[in-house]
C-alpha cells in the first residue's frame, strides 16, 4: 500500500546506496495549484522540518490565500518578489524522498513569459506532471506545456487533473478531460500517460488512495513516482565529451569528462572527433578507482595506447560507431532573451564541452504552441520556438538529441553581452561534406572540370560525378557548336575555333555572371539587415 | 552494468561542475568553511582532478570567532592533502575590534564574513569561487545557479540569473564579473553525511556528541569556546552532551542535545530528525527574506 511510503523512517542500513533517483518537473498555470501539490508531497513524505512548518505558519497569515488552513504552496514560493505576486517566476528545486527514491522535483512558472523556464526545469526530468483544473479542462497552456515537454524529450508524463473537490469529484468530469487528452497527444511522442484526479489542497490520491474517488483505481500520485521506470529512448554508442585534459606528469595523459552515453572498456577501440585519430583505451580511472568498465552518468579519465591529439571540445567515441564532425544542424530553437534570436547574426554555440562561433542560416518554421500549427520566420522572440538551420564555424561532434540529449543539445550565446539566446535540441545534423575527399582521389579530373566550368560556375563540394558529367557535356556541346558554325561557313578551320572559343569563353562568362549576380544579391541582404539594425526591425 | 545510485549521479554531477569551472575560468578558488559540506566538497574537487594535484587553491575567510578545533582541523586537512591554503581576515574589521559579542551578528557576519570574502576575492583576483551551499538549506538556495554570476561589485540579482539547461553551463562573462559556483546544489543533508560514511571522509570532531561547555541564552546552545563569550549575570557554563549540526562562529552557532558520537547514529538521528540544520544558525531568523537580502548584498 501507498500508505507505508508516507513517512520518511529511518531506512535500512543498505538503503541510500542502493537508492534511485527520479527527477521530475511541475508544469501548470497560476492557479492550477501546482505549488499546493508539491508542498503537499513535502509535507506527506516528511520533508517539511518543524521550524520551517512554524514559518509556514507564520507566513501564511501574511501571505497566504487560504484562510486559517496552512498555505502549503508557501513552502515552494521562495523568492520575496514572488509572493509579492504570488506567483512562481523562476525554477525552483526541492528535494524529498522515500525509503525508495529519492526525488528532485523541479518547480516552474506557468505563464507564458516563462517558457523558457519552464523548458530549462523539463531539460533534467525524466518525467512531467502536468496540471490540469478539473473545472476548466485541457486549456491552450496545457497544450502549451505538453509541446514543451515533449520538444525536451520527457516521454513520460502525468496528467494531474487538480481541484476535484470543487467538482464534486465527479468521474465524469474527469473521464471528460481524460478521453479530451488522449485526443490532444498523439501528435507529441510520449510513451506513457498516466492520467490521476488529484485534490492537492484536500490531500486526495496524493499520497495514498481516496475514498472519494471510488472509481478510480489507479495509483496515487506518490506511489506511482515511487514505482515507474523511464526512458528516455537514446541509443547505445559511447561518447564522451572532454572537458579537462588530465596531464601532471610525463608518463599520465588522460583525458576527463562525464560519458554521455553508452560504455566502454579497457581495450576498446576509440576515435577522438572531429579530429579523426584513433587508438584504445588502456585505462579508465572513476570516482571510486580504476576500473575496467565505465557507463553514461561516469565521470570518467580516460588513457589511451597511443600520444593522439585530444582535447576540450573533442568527443572520444566508439571506432566502430566513429562517424564525422558537421557543420549544420537542423536545430528546435527555443529563444530566452528580449533579444530575439536572428539568422545572420554571429553567436557563439556551447555543444556538450565544445564551443565556436556559429550563426543561424535560416528558419524553416516557428510552432505555435497552442495549436502546434507552423508559419515561416523570419527571426525568433522571446519564448518563440521554431526549427532552424544553424551553422558551426569550425565543424563539431554533434548527435539527435534523441539519440544523445548531451551531445543533441545546444546554447546560442550572444558574445557581447553574453547571455545564452536560445537553447536547441538538434533534429538531424548533415554529414560534413567530403570536399576532400574528391580532390585526392581525381585532382586532374577536377582542376580540368574547374578550368572547363569557370570559376564559380561549379558548385563548390560537387561531388566527382558532377565534375565528368559537366565536363563532358561541355565537350559535346561546344563541339555541336563548332560543327554548325563549320558547316555555314564550309569552313574546318572556323568550325574548330568557335568550338573552342565555346568550350572556353561560355563557362567563363557564365561564372562571371554567377559572381556578379551573388554579390548583387549579397549586397541587398545587407542593406535590408542595416534596415533592421537602424530601425529595430519592428523590435 | 549496474545504473548509477543516487549518490553515484550527485558524484558525478558535482565532478563535472567542478572540471567545467577549471576548464573555462581562469582562476578558481575553493571556498573552504571547514564545515561537512566544505569537506565533501573538497573530497570531490581532489577526486576530479587524480592523479593529478588540485588546481586551484582554497580560501578561507576567518573571522577570528570560529571554534579552536575547527582552525585545528583546517590546518591539519590542508596539509594531509598537501593543497595550497590561503586564510583571509578583514583587517579593517579587525582594527576596529568588531566581533558578534560586542557588535552583534549582523554587523559581525557583514564585515567579517561578507566584507571579508570580498576583499580576499579582489586581492587575489579569483573570478569563480566553489562553495558548498546546498539548495535544501533555504528558500532562497532553492533557486540559486550552480553557476551563479556576480557583478564586479559581488551583487547577486536574483531576477536575472541564467537559465542552466541540462548540464550546458554558459560559462563566459565579462572583466569584472565572477562566478560562485555551487556543485553540491543537487544534494540533501542526508545526501551530505551517507556521502560522508560511503567515502570515510574526516569531518570536524564537533560534528560528535561530546560534552561540551554549554551556556543556554535565548534558547540556544552556546558552547563557550574562550574566555570571549562573557557570561550575562544568571547564566551559568554547564557541560552537556551536545554536537553541531552546522559549524560557524562559536557564540552564534547552536548546538543541539545529542549522544550521537559515531556516523552511524549521526546518519540514524538525523532521518528521525524533524528540525531542519539551518535553525541552530541565529543569522537566518531576521525575517522571512533575510537570506536572500543577503545574498543581494555579496553574502555567500
Amino acid at each position: 500500500m501507498a500508505e507505508a511510503a508516507l513517512k520518511i523512517v529511518p531506512a535500512p542500513e543498505a538503503a541510500p546506496a542502493a537508492k534511485s533517483l527520479l527527477r521530475f518537473i511541475t508544469c501548470g498555470s497560476v492557479d492550477d495549484g501546482k505549488s499546493t501539490l508539491l508542498g503537499r508531497l513535502l509535507w506527506e513524505t516528511n520533508s517539511v522540518f518543524e521550524d520551517q512548518a512554524e514559518a509556514l505558519e507564520r507566513d501564511s497569515k501574511r501571505f497566504g490565500t487560504t484562510g486559517d488552513v496552512p498555505d502549503l504552496a508557501l513552502l515552494v514560493d521562495g523568492l520575496a518578489a514572488e509572493r509579492e505576486q504570488g506567483i512562481t517566476i523562476d525554477v525552483a528545486y526541492r528535494y524529498f524522498g522515500t525509503p525508495k527514491r529519492a526525488f528532485i522535483a523541479a518547480d516552474t512558472p506557468g505563464h507564458e513569459q516563462y517558457t523558457r523556464n519552464m523548458a530549462t526545469g523539463a531539460s533534467t526530468a525524466d518525467v512531467a506532471i502536468i496540471l490540469v483544473d478539473a473545472r476548466k479542462g485541457i486549456l491552450p497552456q496545457t497544450r502549451r506545456h505538453s509541446y514543451i515537454v515533449s520538444m525536451i524529450g520527457v516521454r513520460d508524463v502525468i496528467i494531474a487533473v487538480n481541484k476535484m473537490d470543487l467538482v464534486d469529484y465527479s468521474e465524469e468530469v474527469f473521464r471528460k478531460i481524460e478521453a479530451d487528452y488522449a485526443a490532444l497527444v498523439p501528435t507529441l511522442g510520449f510513451t506513457n500517460i498516466h492520467v490521476l484526479p488529484l485534490s492537492a489542497r484536500a490531500g486526495d490520491n496524493v499520497t495514498g488512495p481516496s475514498e472519494k474517488t471510488p472509481w478510480y483505481k489507479g495509483p496515487s500520485l506518490l506511489h506511482l513516482l515511487e514505482t515507474m521506470e523511464t526512458r528516455t529512448g537514446e541509443d547505445a554508442k559511447f561518447r564522451l565529451p572532454v572537458q579537462w585534459v588530465n596531464r601532471p606528469h610525463l608518463d599520465f595523459r588522460g583525458f576527463s569528462g562525464t560519458i554521455a552515453s553508452g560504455e566502454i572498456r579497457v581495450g576498446d577501440a576509440i576515435t577522438v572527433l572531429p579530429r579523426g585519430q584513433s587508438s584504445r583505451v588502456s585505462g579508465i580511472l572513476l570516482p571510486s578507482g580504476e576500473a575496467q568498465a565505465a557507463q553514461g552518468g561516469d565521470a570518467a579519465t580516460l588513457t589511451f595506447t597511443d600520444e593522439i591529439d585530444c582535447s576540450r571540445g573533442d568527443v572520444i567515441v566508439s571506432s566502430a560507431s566513429a562517424g564525422k564532425g558537421t557543420r549544420h544542424v537542423n536545430v528546435r530553437l527555443l529563444a530566452l532573451t528580449e533579444t530575439p534570436a536572428q539568422p545572420g547574426k554571429a553567436y557563439l554555440v556551447k555543444l556538450g564541452t565544445a564551443m565556436t562561433g556559429a550563426r543561424i542560416e535560416s528558419f524553416e518554421y516557428a510552432v505555435d504552441v497552442h495549436d502546434y500549427s507552423t508559419k515561416p520566420a523570419s527571426a525568433l522572440p522571446m519564448n518563440g520556438i521554431g526549427l532552424a538551420r544553424v551553422y558551426f564555424e569550425t565543424p563539431l561532434y554533434a548527435s539527435r538529441y534523441k539519440d544523445c540529449r548531451i551531445t543533441g543539445s545546444l546554447l546560442l550565446i550572444d558574445p557581447v553581452t553574453n547571455e545564452a539566446v536560445a537553447l536547441g535540441v538538434i533534429e538531424s545534423v548533415q554529414a560534413e561534406v567530403a570536399q576532400t575527399g574528391t580532390e585526392e582521389d581525381l585532382p586532374v579530373l577536377r582542376h580540368l572540370g574547374r578550368a572547363f566550368s569557370g570559376i564559380g560556375a561549379l558548385p563548390d563540394g560537387a561531388s566527382q560525378p558532377d565534375v565528368i558529367r559537366y565536363t563532358v557535356w561541355r565537350l559535346w556541346s561546344g563541339a555541336l557548336v563548332g560543327l554548325v558554325a563549320g558547316l555555314f561557313a564550309q569552313s574546318f578551320l572556323a568550325g574548330a575555333l568557335v568550338a573552342l572559343a565555346d568550350i572556353i569563353l561560355r563557362p567563363i562568362l557564365r561564372g562571371t555572371h554567377d559572381r556578379l549576380f551573388s554579390r548583387w544579391q549579397a549586397y541587398r541582404a545587407q542593406r535590408e539587415q542595416e534596415k533592421l539594425s537602424v530601425d529595430g526591425g519592428g523590435i | 552494468m549496474k545504473p548509477l545510485t543516487h549518490l553515484q549521479r550527485l558524484e558525478a554531477e558535482a565532478i563535472f561542475i567542478i572540471r567545467e569551472v577549471a576548464a573555462t575560468c581562469e582562476k578558481p578558488v575553493l571556498l573552504y568553511s571547514i564545515g561537512k559540506d566544505s569537506a565533501v566538497l573538497l573530497h570531490l574537487a581532489v577526486k576530479a582532478f587524480l592523479p593529478g594535484k588540485l588546481p586551484f587553491p582554497l580560501l578561507h575567510v576567518d573571522t577570528g570567532w570560529k571554534f579552536r578545533e575547527m582552525i585545528e582541523f583546517r590546518d591539519a586537512t590542508a596539509a594531509r592533502l598537501g593543497v595550497e591554503l590561503l586564510v583571509h581576515m578583514n583587517p579593517d574589521g579587525v582594527a576596529q575590534g568588531i566581533g558578534p559579542i560586542t557588535h552583534g551578528s549582523a554587523v559581525h557576519t557583514d564585515v567579517m564574513k561578507t566584507q571579508g570574502l570580498k576583499q580576499a576575492l579582489d586581492k587575489y583576483g579569483f573570478d569563480a569561487a566553489f562553495g558548498g551551499a546546498r539548495r535544501d538549506e533555504e528558500k532562497s538556495r532553492a533557486k540559486e545557479r550552480v553557476f551563479s554570476l556576480r557583478s564586479a561589485d559581488h551583487r547577486w540579482d536574483p531576477k536575472a540569473q541564467r537559465p542552466e539547461p541540462w548540464a550546458l553551463f554558459n560559462t563566459k562573462k565579462h572583466q569584472g564579473e565572477s562566478f560562485r559556483v555551487f556543485p553540491l546544489s543537487n544534494w540533501t543533508e542526508s545526501d551530505v553525511w551517507d556521502y560522508i560514511a560511503q567515502e570515510n571522509i574526516p569531518v570536524v570532531p564537533l560534528y560528535f556528541a561530546k560534552e561540551r561547555p554549554i551556556v543556554t541564552r535565548n534558547g540556544a546552545l552556546i558552547m563557550r569556546d574562550d574566555e570571549r563569550l562573557p557570561l550575562n549575570p544568571g547564566e551559568s557554563v554547564e557541560m552537556r552532551m551536545v554536537r553541531f549540526r552546522t559549524l560557524g562562529c562559536y557564540p552564534l552557532t547552536g548546538a543541539v542535545d545529542s549522544a550521537a558520537a559515531t556516523l552511524p547514529e549521526i546518519l540514524a538521528e538525523m532521518r528521525e530528525s524533524r528540525v531542519s540544520e539551518r535553525q541552530g544558525r541565529v543569522i537566518d531568523n531576521d525575517g522571512a527574506s533575510s537570506m536572500e537580502k543577503k545574498k543581494q548584498e555579496g553574502y555567500f
